[in-house]
């Protein structure tokens, strides 16, 4: 029964095209705007996640000079043993190690490309390093005390593609700031681009080769006991440090960082970009619901003469409300599955041209089902609930007063 | 004798607000159609004709007085109620056809048994026979625009037997033909009476199609004055 209402309805909107497209429009452009939008900030969101999401929660960094930047370039202030000392002191810290971070220049296959590389102190401090970035060797080893002169690289070195235009593989030979250096291993895959394309040596190594003096940090990467209080152990390294630092509270030339609080911090801002892009888009949907709305009221009025007839033909008032509703429904729901695919395609579109033209896997569009059948659901639910007080007006047309304008 | 009439008015009364003028388009009319009669009503402009046929077509009802068909009070009915009516026992034939412009001769003749939740495999079938019926087997595809007045009209009459009603109500059903065509529905009409034996009302102007029907009910100024 309802299925011949819908194709019913379904024919005279197609009778009427021009301006079933115009009535469109207005759900088109809001549910093409939420699809598109929330689609690359879902993306983006689950790039940052990843991103960050393969350090540990039980981990977290302590930086000098502070900020999200790249930690330990230009930085100004290093962090010292003094340092690194009192936090493995801290109650429920179960080891720091600091490591130093320097921008270098690569030379592989006559090529040239700059990377960062990350040193890796010996003895139990190594294992701190391997646990804060989960470092596990998908081909050859991981770095060893005594190794010297050898480099692990990040999974990037390994794909064909790379900077190269040659995969890097353990035992290969790769020049650094002008040192040639034995490739030992290469990491697993992490999905951050940065610890991916980054260059992992013994620290002796990275010093001789940068020229920075022992003693002095740029990044002092601490785990602590899963169980402890991440906010306490925060706290204590940040008084231990303003002490032995002399700074004041508020004036900090360092930062500790918790991985779950930079995401937190990046999710935060990202919903509320997502809240204004709804807030944009339910004004545009509103628009396009109250053209809905303008529609069916001209089509109660221009069809007056076929309610008239059709009531004269044994239609109830029910079926004339059910033959309007269902119309603005269709409306709305056509603008949805529009307007989902066009977002749909604008989503794709713009993050392949994003990740061409910044040339960063960061931007990608996340679409769900969820999201698609909910826009859609959503464009119906606005399209009949738009529909509901035309599709009334003519379910209580006259007969008499319907068929009458007709003469 | 009252098991026999289909239709009856008794002391009908409609009265009409026109701005803050009221108007009595029928003023105490008295009439009935027996099952299987072919009736026609006459009357200038304005007599009330069309008003009398709107109350047996169940479109409306009455200020005042009694309409009874078959016998059942329909004065008080729902909306609901005389919609299922009028599906079930009333085909109507328009003078301007009031074909619904963007369906098709076949979709058109089908729309009434949607009405009635009659399947789509039935409706079709039923919809091609009524049209074959009218002698417009060949244009069941065609859309109103695409077919002659004539035509249409003949879909009209289809569309109206669609749910096998036992009376129609004709208004007027050759007031927009030229005679050829006109003469060709009042054939149609007046097969339908003969060998279907349906109950037929139609109201006209024209005197020559009148003398097909069994009856003359002559209104004047809301008033039958003759053919009671």
């Amino acid at each position: 029964m309802i299925k011949d209402y819908f194709k019913l309805s379904l024919k005279t909107l197609a009778h009427r095209k021009l301006r079933s497209w115009l009535t469109m429009i207005g759900i088109f452009i809001g549910i093409a705007a939420v699809v598109a939008l929330v689609s690359l900030g879902e993306g983006l969101r689950s790039a940052i996640n990843a991103q960050f999401g393969f350090l540990g929660t039980d981990v977290l960094a302590v930086m000098a000079s502070g900020g999200l930047g790249i930690p330990g370039i230009g930085t100004v202030n290093p962090l010292t043993d003094n340092e690194l000392d009192a936090i493995k002191e801290i109650p429920g810290v179960k080891g720091a190690a600091g490591r130093i971070q320097e921008s270098v220049k690569l030379v592989f296959n006559k090529k040239a490309t700059f990377s960062y590389a990350i040193s890796i102190p010996d003895g139990d401090d190594r294992k701190v390093i391997e646990h804060v970035f989960n470092m596990n060797a998908q081909k050859g080893r991981l770095l060893k005390d005594g190794d010297k002169k050898v480099v692990f690289l990040g999974s990037m070195f390994f794909e064909e593609g790379n900077a190269f235009g040659k995969a890097v593989v353990p035992g290969s030979k790769v020049e650094i700031q002008g040192r040639e250096f034995k490739v030992i291993g290469i990491m697993e895959k992490k999905g951050n681009a940065r610890i991916d394309s980054a260059v992992f040596m013994n620290e002796d190594d990275l010093r001789n080769l940068v020229d920075r003096p022992k003693g002095e940090y740029d990044v002092i990467g601490v785990r602590f006991d899963e169980n402890a209080d991440v906010n306490k152990i925060k706290e204590d390294i940040e008084k231990n440090l303003r002490k032995i630092r002399d700074v004041k509270e508020g004036e900090e030339d360092f930062s500790v960082q918790t991985p779950a609080q930079i995401l937190a911090r990046v999710n935060d801002v990202l919903r509320g970009v997502q809240i204004f892009v709804y807030i944009i888009a339910a004004i545009s949907i509103l628009v396009g619901g109250i053209g809905i709305m303008n529609t069916m009221y001209t089509a109660v009025v221009e069809r007056t003469k076929d309610v008239g007839i059709m009531k004269a033909i044994g239609a109830k008032n029910s079926s004339i409300f059910l033959l309007f509703f269902v119309e603005s429904g269709l409306l709305g729901s056509a603008g949805g599955i529009m307007g989902s695919i066009f977002g749909f395609l604008t989503a794709t579109g713009l993050a392949f041209v994003g990740r061409l033209a910044l040339g960063t896997s960061m931007i990608s569009a996340h679409i769900t089902f969820q999201l698609i059948i909910g826009s859609i659901l959503f464009a119906f639910i606005v399209g009949s609930f738009f529909g509901t007080l035309p599709a009334v007006r003519a379910s209580k047309l006259n007969p008499v007063d319907a068929i009458r304008k007709i003469k | 004798m009252k098991f026999k009439k289909i239709i009856e008015l008794v002391n009908v009364w409609k009265t009409y607000q026109v701005g803050a003028v009221e108007v009595n388009a029928l003023r105490g009319i008295n009439f009935s159609v027996k099952k299987g009669e072919f009736v026609a009503i006459q009357g200038p402009s304005g007599s009330g004709k069309s008003t009398a046929m709107h109350l047996i077509g169940c479109l409306d009802l009455p200020t005042k007085g009694k309409v009874y068909l078959e016998g059942k009070d329909i004065s008080c009915m729902s909306e609901s109620l005389l919609a299922q009516i009028r599906g079930k026992k009333v085909g109507f034939v328009f003078q301007q056809f009031n074909l619904i412009q963007n369906l098709t001769a076949l979709e058109n003749v089908a729309l009434p048994m949607i009405f009635q939740g009659v399947n789509e495999k039935e409706r079709i079938k039923k919809a091609r026979n009524l049209l074959e019926l009218v002698e417009l087997g060949d244009r069941v595809n065609h859309y109103p625009n695409q077919l002659s007045g004539g035509e249409q009209q003949r879909v009209a009459i289809a569309r109206a037997l669609a749910n096998d009603p036992d009376i129609i109500l004709a208004d007027e059903p050759t007031g927009n033909l030229d005679s050829k065509a006109g003469k060709e529905i009042i054939d149609i009409l007046f097969t339908l009476h003969k060998k279907e034996k349906k109950t037929i009302v139609m109201v006209t102007h024209d005197n020559r199609l009148a003398k097909y029907a069994h009856r003359i009910v002559h209104i004047k100024d809301g008033k039958v004055i003759r053919g009671e």
